[in-house]
């Protein structure tokens, strides 16, 4: 290991609080996102321990309701959005491609800052009365009937909203201008696309979401009337410009981790990852369709059959880009030379559940299924698989991959290897259920159901529990590794991109001398650096971007 | 990040820190476009709900007001633009001149923009503070006139806020004009301030006839 | 059903891909793995016929699945011309269901086989979604106006219904059951229940003398506003040159908005009545105006288009 490096090149409080350096950022996001995650996972918890009976086992009707509207918030807006981006993102875009810091370090500080206070709103409206209008804040129940601290909760995730901001313009600035020589835009990793692809959806549909937020949050202070039809407004305006943003946002979720598997698949089968230009071009695709299929959320809110008709087509239209990533990466492994390590299964297990996800994406953009779908169990089946089956998994994986970079341990194999294995398994038991009760009619956000739902929803409990175990292991052994994890040295896989070309972990500034690439991504047949045993691989295939 | 005279550490030229500074205002700006794009479109849509109580109230807004703050933002860009090529032809004893011109300018606009709120204040025009739209008016009507001013204040009020951190942007460089800061080989942060306070102008340039203008010969 | 078929056929596609990659995968992962530490892969950049195959293919399916989706959907956001109208309120946390000849239902909605069933849904709160899953049918109840949903019930029994937008603490309790009776049996039970039930017609009737409507809406077209015989289902010509077709929507919007469509010939007088009624109330208004239907039409006065005019 390094003598000196980003974590023990300055010492004490201050230098983390007020430290400008994107790879220390980075950790701090992390700190934040996994106390989130544990808020929406105790949330989790209790909705599935209390979906045990018909009747409901643990809470009241009141509570239940603020259960799942809490889990839906953290997990969302303080967990999901700013995973990836926040924390992989904010530590590896510099350093692959060459450059010292983000454009603008100053502002990427800032951006943690704004996402602490927006959380502070959020967990106080969390413990003062708690929040019961479901994450999406359809009005008029939010800004009229709503007992619950609404207000506070609107705000924070208004404030929130600036932290995504800012970050997603650090990014694009960062990309166009901050390249190393020689790096240009097709020798970029292609998780870096994913970062730019995801900025500009953080900033294009960011903003709307803020706007309309402060909208219903004004609405309930002062009672006006924008989205309360007693005073003239509009609840369907409400969804509308909710979903404007809510819906990119979950390509917010799912692009970065996209980006990760693009660079695992590549790394643990030695080869190129197959259309390269297609995976490239299929993130930014499925940024800009994606801000023009917001109203597949409300078919059934009686508009206008004509714009049903255009935003299925348009969900249709978006799905591609996803399937030729999804073919790109299988065939990658086509005469891989494929090692089993964890973020390699995390990979796998990545475009298993993605799969499934983002099928069921096709039953639900279905205008005649979404009738008899719409509101079930089997939306939450779907997003769930995308969102924890897809992204969590991605982010996990990504942190698995790069965690030798980030901290210069090894984490325990063996162990990595079994509690990915538990997270699968967990996961499917939970919520592969969920289809079913959709499809029997199942309403969603229910704190009692009818007894006849009650054996899918215990095995879905029940996988919820060895999910919970899949997820707390890497906590337990990811966080026993920093201190007596096996140093990694600076390329352990080994993979190709500039960040393995510096120490485990980095000196503050990255790189001592700036990098000059001269090289394509995934080239492993050029690297002679990396010790590997080029000679023995056969001719190059016939195959061309 | 520490910087070498105007060289920030992160970045190799000055060149690079120029262009990359300067992208990422203009991105800032598009987020922008998008934050008011919101609020515009929902006028929009209320506007065309309830055309006559959107026009009768939009009436009760005196025009002088609007009109006079519409040149003065305009001069104020123009000064704006002055400052900026001050800055680049290194004209720096200009440079605060054209500086205070604009700062003073936009506390005129923020001036006028008081009265005008007092204005509403007086005639009960203020949404959830006795709004009364005007005497003997039934439920629904003072329920649309509400969703006109709650769009005008929302609007006008977004905006102002946006002026008033524009002035002090303008403080900043003001102070810093003053140390003889800016040089044409260093004069990214007029710029870049200079296209935030244009952007703020234009803003005003839509707002003006969509609330002020409906309707009137 | 065609929405169980439909099912059928894209789960059979999504099946058909999720298992042959899932297969492939798998395969490729026992095949390929690493035999020595230093083996690399072989070095395969890309194949633009295989890009386009899988960008084509999966788009023509994804064609058929919207085509076939669009037909379901289309048809069910028309309901057909010849239907039993019954009313639907929703309100935190119950549904009051209106039959109709009046009699009022709370949490149960009685309906005969073989007949086109539309639904009039109205809120009187938050949003809500009236759903019978067994009948795969659901529309959201949005307050401010009117949606509407039908079906065909096929056989009798009894069917879950749930609220299916959640609106708040008893979201969870607010279903109940849909009975399908046969039309024998529906007749029956429609017209011998021992419930005392408010003609809606009548007590339509009342509140349009109650609330002045009668005093400028004459029947004999000279007052200030157009007669209301014939009005229901005509097309009503408006200020502005349209048409509009005085439907159960028009007329709501006419009562509480009065000034959004102005029919041709009348100033915008009307007051609104925004805040003063409550749905059940408008719904009997409307049923009343909807009694009218037969009643003469002044030549003069009426705002109807004349029977032989043009559209």
């Amino acid at each position: 290991m390094p003598r000196e490096h980003y974590l023990n090149a300055t010492y004490g409080l201050r230098s983390w609080l007020l430290t400008t350096d994107h790879k220390r950022i980075a950790l701090l996001y992390l700190a934040s996102v996994t106390f989130f995650f544990f808020i929406g996972g105790a949330f989790a918890t209790m909705i599935r321990i209390h979906l045990l009976s018909p009747k409901g086992l643990l809470v009241t009707p009141e509570t239940y309701n603020k259960l799942f509207t809490m889990h839906g918030v953290a997990m969302i807006f303080f967990f999901l959005i700013p995973s990836i981006p926040a924390v992989l993102g904010n530590f590896l875009l510099p350093i692959m491609i060459g450059a010292k810091d983000l454009a603008f370090p100053k502002i990427n500080l800032l951006s943690w800052y704004i996402y602490l206070i927006g959380g502070c709103f959020v967990l106080y409206s969390f413990s003062t009365g708690g929040l019961d209008t479901g994450w999406t804040f359809y009005t008029p129940l939010s800004s009229v009937y709503s007992n619950s601290a609404v207000t506070p909760a609107v705000l924070g995730v208004f404030i929130n909203g600036f932290s995504s901001i800012l970050t997603g313009l650090n990014f694009i600035v960062t990309v166009h201008t901050m390249r190393a020589p020689g790096m240009t835009w097709f020798r970029l990793p292609l998780f870096v696309w994913a970062q730019y692809a995801t900025s500009i959806i953080f900033i294009l549909g960011t903003p709307v979401i803020a706007i309309t937020l402060l909208l219903a949050g004004l609405e309930r202070m002062f009672h006006l009337g924008f989205f309360n039809p007693a005073l003239g407004g509009d609840p369907i305006l409400f969804q509308h410009l909710f979903w404007f943003y809510s819906h990119p946002a979950v390509y917010i979720m799912i692009l970065p981790a996209m980006g990760v598997i693009s660079e695992i698949i590549p790394t643990f089968a030695r080869k190129p990852i197959f259309g390269y230009s297609f995976i490239a071009g299929s993130s930014i695709a499925i940024a800009v369709i994606g801000f023009f299929v917001w109203a597949h959320h409300m078919f059934l809110t009686g508009e206008s059959t004509y714009a049903a008709l255009t935003f299925s087509l348009l969900s249709y239209l978006v799905a591609i880009p996803s399937a030729v990533k999804v073919f790109n990466w299988t065939s990658t492994l086509y005469k891989g030379s494929i090692s089993y390590d964890t973020p390699m299964l995390y990979a796998l297990g990545f475009i298993g559940l993605f799969l499934i996800g983002g099928l069921t994406g096709l039953f639900l953009a279905c205008l005649g299924l979404d009738i008899h779908l719409h509101d079930t169990y089997f939306v939450i089946a779907h997003f769930h698989y995308i969102m924890v089956g897809g992204a969590v998994m991605g982010y996990v994986g990504g942190l698995h991959y790069w965690w030798p970079k980030i901290t210069g341990k090894l984490y325990p194999e063996f162990l990595a290897r079994i509690a990915a294995i538990i997270l699968f398994l967990g996961f499917n038991l939970t919520f592969f259920p969920q289809f079913i009760l959709g499809y029997l009619g199942m309403p969603r956000r229910y704190a009692s159901y009818p007894p006849e739902f009650q054996v899918l929803n215990v095995m879905s409990t029940a996988g919820a529990s060895i999910l919970a175990l899949g997820y707390l292991l890497p906590m337990i052994y990811l966080t026993w590794s920093m201190r007596y994890g096996e140093v990694a040295g600076p390329n352990p896989w080994p993979g190709t991109g500039l960040e393995w070309r510096t120490p485990s972990p980095p000196p503050t500034e990255n790189f001592e001398v700036t990098p000059e690439v001269t090289w394509e991504p995934y080239d492993y047949d050029n690297r002679p650096d990396l010790g590997l045993d080029v000679s023995g691989a056969p001719a190059l295939a016939h195959g061309d971007d | 990040m520490h910087r070498t005279g105007e060289l920030y550490e992160q970045y190799r030229t000055l060149e690079q820190q120029r262009e990359t500074a300067s992208l990422g205002m203009w991105i800032f700006l598009s987020t922008e476009v998008l934050f008011f794009g919101g609020l515009f479109m929902t006028y929009t849509l209320n506007r065309s709900t309830y055309p006559d109580v959107f026009s009768e109230a939009s009436k009760t807004i005196k025009l002088w007001p609007g009109a006079l703050n519409t040149v003065v933002l305009i001069a104020s860009s123009l000064t704006m633009a002055l400052s900026v090529w001050a800055s680049q032809v290194g004209k720096k004893k200009l440079l605060p001149i054209f500086l205070i011109a604009t700062l003073i300018l936009g506390t005129v606009f923020l001036g006028i923009k008081a009265y005008e709120y007092h204005d509403k204040y007086v005639e009960h025009h203020i949404p959830g503070w006795n709004f009364n739209f005007e005497p003997g008016a039934d439920a629904a009507t003072n329920a649309h006139a509400q969703l006109f001013f709650s769009l005008y204040f929302g609007m006008t009020g977004l905006h102002a806020l946006h002026m008033i951190v524009g002035a002090g942007l303008l403080l900043w460089l003001l102070k810093e004009s003053l140390r003889g800061r800016f040089t044409p080989e260093y004069n990214t942060p007029v710029e870049n301030i200079g296209l935030y306070w244009h952007f703020v102008d234009i803003v005003w340039i839509f707002l003006f006839p969509l609330l002020y203008l409906i309707d009137r010969h | 059903m065609s929405v169980d078929g439909l099912m059928a056929y894209i789960t059979a596609i999504c099946a058909f891909f999720a298992v042959a990659i899932t297969i492939a995968v798998i395969y490729f992962f026992f095949k390929y793995r690493r035999k020595h530490p230093g083996e690399v892969g072989v070095p395969i950049h890309g194949d633009m016929r295989l890009e386009t195959a899988w960008i084509v293919v999966p788009l023509l399916l994804a064609l058929t699945m919207f085509g076939w989706g669009a037909v379901v959907y289309v048809d069910y956001r028309r309901a057909p011309m010849d239907t039993l109208d019954i009313y639907v309120i929703g309100k935190q946390w119950m549904w009051k269901i209106q039959q109709p000849t009046g009699l009022r239902e709370i949490n149960e909605l009685h309906v005969p086989v073989g007949r086109n069933v539309k639904l009039i849904l109205a809120s009187e709160d938050v949003i809500h979604d009236f759903s019978v899953p067994a009948f795969r049918v659901k529309m959201d109840v949005v307050p401010g106006h009117y949606n509407t949903m039908w079906f065909r019930p096929t056989k009798a029994g009894r069917y879950h219904f749930f609220c299916q937008q959640y609106c708040g603490t008893n979201h969870a309790l607010m279903g109940g059951w849909v009975t399908v009776m046969e039309p024998m049996e529906y007749a029956a039970w429609l017209s011998g229940s021992s419930e005392a039930t408010a003609n809606p017609v009548l007590a339509g009737e009342k509140l349009f003398s109650e609330k002045a409507c009668n005093t400028c809406h004459l029947s004999n077209g000279t007052g200030r506003a157009p007669s209301l015989n014939g009005v229901y289902g005509a097309n009503v010509l408006l200020a502005d040159g349209s048409a509009v077709t005085a439907d159960d929507a028009y007329l709501r919007e006419s009562i509480l908005n009065p000034q959004a469509k102005i029919v041709a010939g009348y100033a915008p007088l009307m007051p609104s009545f925004q805040g003063q009624l409550t749905e059940e109330q408008i719904i009997d208004l409307t049923s009343y105006i909807k009694s009218l239907q037969s009643q003469p039409v002044p030549t003069k006065g009426a705002g109807v288009a004349p029977a032989t005019g043009k559209k």
